[in-house]
């Protein structure tokens, strides 16, 4: 039991810390000399860019990968879980080589939008959507994986079409899995740090996210980076309380 | 005994720092007994003068070991009064060593360079870049330090000076990833330090900035009261403040504080 005790210990109590040392009298000057809401309304407004992104590209990868067979599937798996073991920083260098201003595609972005992707807002959805987007797939495929397909055969004899079957039934039967893929995809992208530094640059208003500005608050004002915290744990218990069903108690009727 | 010369030493030193520098440090005379290790904390503009520094100082004392870390200032003051342990402290501003000082965990810092700030471009000039102005127009991408870095202070003093309104798309971590953008080509410019441009030799291309609007730091360093060999430490600050050290810092662009 004292492992078990000292593990809840260790994870309860730098949070609990954080809200310790956070300088609450001082709080609302804090908010407004850091530019606090600005960072969180782009975090948000990215995280969810990269969430809606994630959803339109990772929901049809997830089901491609439970559903057919084909040469190669195994690589294709590996590549979508290349961005959950590479560190997000060397996601940051890697966006750079591709879609940098020097970047092999570089030209091609100048040429068709008429302006460089690095240091934009969507270069930092980009950078989330490349580091969030593979939590998103893998939760996701393994729903597609173990629902029941006799129900869409029966709807096939039935003579629904394909489209039909996939929005009627396949959908519906994964959709808790896509919420909970989403709302992991989300937090992840909430909390992106290394490659949105680096490829977003960091710019208050434009590419600062709140977990980057924690960065730059650390190194003037370390005192005032726990009262920066307060929003994502704010975020991190609404997202606990959503999902309360399905994370806060125990296995038993699945 | 030992720490007693090696303290005259360094008091020598910081003497003959501030005027010429024919002393007897300046020589570096072997201080008998030095051993161990040291770690440095310093900022990033210091990477290429400190290692040559570094270099000398181990060769005029066989058998010790300076480990050198680069940063913001800012991020390793932050370091250092959250408790890391390292033995001596060059900041590129006086702010982040006060920062340490007033916390008590050093005293008597002094200044040893000074440095300037010169608009850096890649060798290409792709923004066609020829003045400080040339930053606040609309699609030019620059790119400076973050607002608690001293490159960045330093950089806001340069725009307000010369009343340019810039937008940076980037605000880097310290001096050496400002430096890298521009490198990279991924910005039209950078504000860097004048021995940042130096030391990147035919990798940017430098804009000089008129003394006018230009703005200075000045680089304080300081041995820790929780250095775990004070003897060598006090040393390695004293070699920086010789003249064989100042010579190498010259060497790289840095001015006199």
């Amino acid at each position: 039991m004292p492992p078990a005790l000292i593990g809840v210990l260790f994870l309860l109590v730098p949070t609990l810390a954080l809200l310790i040392r956070t300088p609450w009298s001082s709080l609302g000057a804090i908010y407004r000399d850091q530019g606090v809401w600005t960072a969180l309304r782009l975090s948000i407004e990215s995280s969810l860019e990269a969430l809606a992104a994630s959803l339109v590209l990772g929901v049809p990868l997830a089901w491609m990968l439970a559903r057919f067979r084909f040469p190669g599937m195994g690589i294709v798996r590996a590549i979508v879980t290349i961005p959950l073991v590479l560190p997000p920083v060397i996601g940051g260098v890697a966006l750079f080589s591709i879609f940098g201003r020097n970047g092999i595609l570089g030209d091609g972005i100048n040429a068709v939008f008429g302006s460089d992707l690095p240091f934009t807002f969507p270069a930092i959805v980009v950078a989330q959507t490349f580091v969030a987007m593979p939590f998103l797939v893998v939760t996701v495929e393994g729903a597609f994986r173990i629902a029941d397909q006799g129900v869409e055969e029966a709807a096939a004899t039935l003579g629904a079409s394909r489209t039909r079957i996939f929005t009627r039934v396949t959908l519906p039967l994964v959709l808790p899995s896509i919420v909970a893929g989403s709302v992991l995809c989300w937090a992840r992208a909430l909390g992106e740090f290394g490659a949105t530094l680096l490829f977003g640059g960091n710019h208050a208003g434009t590419t600062q996210t709140l977990p980057t500005l924690v960065l730059t608050v650390f190194g003037s004002q370390p005192e005032a980076a726990p009262a920066l915290a307060l929003p994502l744990i704010a975020v991190a218990i609404l997202v606990l309380g959503a999902m309360r069903d399905r994370w806060l108690r125990p296995v038993a009727a699945s | 005994m030992k720490v007693l010369v090696v303290s005259v030493v360094a008091l020598l030193a910081l003497a003959g720092c501030s005027s010429s520098g024919s002393t007897a440090a300046g020589n570096s005379t072997p201080a008998a007994g030095l051993h161990g290790s040291i770690t440095v904390d310093a900022a990033a503009s210091l990477t290429e003068a400190f290692d040559a520094v570094g270099k000398q100082f181990i060769a005029a004392h066989p058998g010790t070991k300076v480990t050198m870390r680069y940063g913001a200032s800012s991020d390793l003051a932050t370091q250092i009064t959250q408790g890391d342990k390292v033995d001596v402290f060059a900041s590129a501003s006086t702010k982040n060593m006060d920062a340490v000082v007033s916390a008590n965990l050093a005293a008597h810092p002094v200044d040893f360079v000074a440095n300037t700030l010169e608009i850096a471009v890649p060798p290409s000039n792709p923004g066609k870049i020829a003045a400080l102005s040339d930053l606040a127009k609309p699609g030019v991408k620059v790119a400076v330090c973050a607002a608690a870095v001293p490159c960045g202070v330093v950089a806001a003093k340069v725009f307000a000076n010369a009343g340019v309104d810039v937008r940076p798309v980037a605000n880097e971590a310290d001096v050496k990833s400002t430096l890298a953008a521009v490198e990279s080509g991924e910005v039209d410019a950078g504000l860097v330090y004048v021995t940042d441009v130096r030391s990147a030799r035919d990798k940017v291309k430098g804009i000089v900035i008129p003394d006018a609007v230009n703005a200075s730091t000045t680089y304080p360093i300081v041995v820790l009261k929780g250095s775990g060999n004070a003897a060598l430490a006090r040393a390695f600050v004293a070699y920086v403040l010789s003249a064989a050290g100042q010579r190498v810092l010259a060497a790289d662009g840095f001015r006199k504080p």
